[in-house]
C-alpha cells in the first residue's frame, strides 16, 4: 500500500503514459483543509465496463505480467481516500482518454503525507518517451505550473545525471514560497 | 531562494556544462534504471532515485544516464535497479533502498565491483509460472 498522496498521485499518472498518452495534465490544488487532484490523458481509453472493473484489485489491464491478476494502482487509493473523507472518480472513453479526480480530506485524521511533492512531479516527468505532461500546482493563494516540454526544451534532456539533478533544484524550487 | 525561472535553469546548465566540457568526460556510458511500478513506489523507489541522484551528485559523476521503467516483475524485492555498464555484466539488484543506492554508486559505479547481496536474477513465480 502506497504511503504517501504523491505516491498515488505518480501511480496514476504512469497508467496514463503506458496508455500511450502523448499528453497528460495533472492539477494539484490545495486549500481550505482539501486536496483535489485531477489527471487527465488523451491515452487510449477505457469503457464503460472496463472503468468499473479498474476498481477490482483482482483485475488488471497490464500486459506486463502475463498471469497475474491483480491490478492495485487504482483500488488502494479508493480505500485511501474513501478512509480519509475524500472522493474517487474516474470517466474514460475509448480513443479518447481516461480522467481521474481524487480528493483528500487534509485535516482527517487517516489523511496520508503528502509526501515529496517535487520528487514526485520529477519522477512523472522521467518516463521513458515522448509526451506532454503539464501540471497545474496551487497552494492557497500561490500557484505555479510546469510543462515537461519547456525542461526538456531547457535542458535539453531529461536522461543524463546532470539534467535530471537541475529538473529536480528547479521543481524543488517552485515549492518554496 | 525562492522560485527558480526556466531563464535561471537554463544559466545554470549552461554553467554546467561549461565544467563538464573542461573536465573531457568520457560519453554517458552507465545507465541506472530505476522500476517504478506500483510495487516500487510502494516500496520506496522514489527515495531510492533521489538516493542515487545526491550520490552521483556528491561524487561529481557525470557520465550516467537515469531512466525510469514500470514494474520489471520482480516485484516481491523492489525496489529493483538495473545497472549497465561497459565491461560488466548487465546487473538486476533488488530490494534497494537509500543505503544500498549509494553503495551501488560506490562499488558497481566507481569500483566496478558487483554488490553481491543484492543481485537478483530470479522473477516472482507467477509472472514466470
Amino acid at each position: 500500500m502506497h504511503f504517501a498522496v504523491s505516491d498515488f498521485l505518480s501511480d496514476i499518472v504512469q497508467n496514463s503514459i503506458e496508455a500511450g498518452s502523448s499528453s497528460v495534465m495533472v492539477e494539484y490544488l490545495e486549500g481550505d483543509g482539501r486536496l483535489e487532484v485531477y489527471i487527465s490523458d488523451n491515452g487510449k481509453g477505457m469503457d464503460a465496463a472496463t472503468v468499473e472493473r479498474v476498481k477490482d484489485p483482482f483485475y488488471t489491464g497490464g500486459h506486463k505480467h502475463e498471469g497475474r491478476k491483480v491490478g492495485l494502482g487504482i483500488p488502494f487509493l479508493i480505500q485511501a481516500a474513501e478512509a480519509a473523507g475524500g472522493e474517487f472518480d474516474i470517466k474514460s472513453e475509448p480513443g479518447y482518454g481516461t480522467s481521474v479526480y481524487f480528493s483528500f480530506d487534509l485535516t482527517h485524521i487517516d489523511c496520508p503525507p503528502r509526501g515529496n511533492l517535487p520528487s514526485a512531479f520529477l519522477s512523472m516527468m522521467l518516463f521513458p518517451g515522448d509526451y506532454e505532461l503539464g501540471i497545474r500546482r496551487k497552494k492557497d493563494a500561490s500557484e505555479y505550473s510546469v510543462q515537461r516540454s519547456e525542461l526538456v526544451e531547457t535542458l535539453g534532456n531529461l536522461e543524463d545525471v546532470d539534467s535530471v539533478l537541475l529538473a529536480r533544484q528547479y521543481l524543488t524550487s517552485l515549492e518554496e514560497e | 531562494m525562492g522560485k527558480m525561472t526556466l531563464e535561471e535553469l537554463r544559466k545554470l546548465r549552461e554553467e554546467k556544462k561549461k565544467v563538464v566540457e573542461k573536465r573531457d568526460v568520457s560519453d554517458k556510458d552507465v545507465v541506472i534504471i530505476v522500476g517504478m511500478g506500483t510495487c516500487g513506489i510502494a516500496a520506496g523507489a522514489k527515495q531510492t532515485l533521489d538516493a542515487f541522484l545526491d550520490e552521483l551528485d556528491k561524487r561529481d559523476i557525470h557520465n550516467v544516464v537515469v531512466k525510469q521503467t514500470g514494474c520489471m516483475g520482480f516485484c516481491a524485492n523492489e525496489p529493483t535497479v538495473e545497472v549497465k555498464k561497459p565491461g560488466m555484466p548487465d546487473i538486476v539488484y533488488g530490494r534497494v533502498d537509500d543505503k544500498i543506492a549509494r553503495k551501488i554508486v560506490d562499488r558497481h559505479i566507481i569500483q566496478s565491483r558487483l554488490v553481491n547481496e543484492h543481485v537478483f536474477d530470479k522473477p516472482s513465480t507467477d509472472i514466470v509460472g
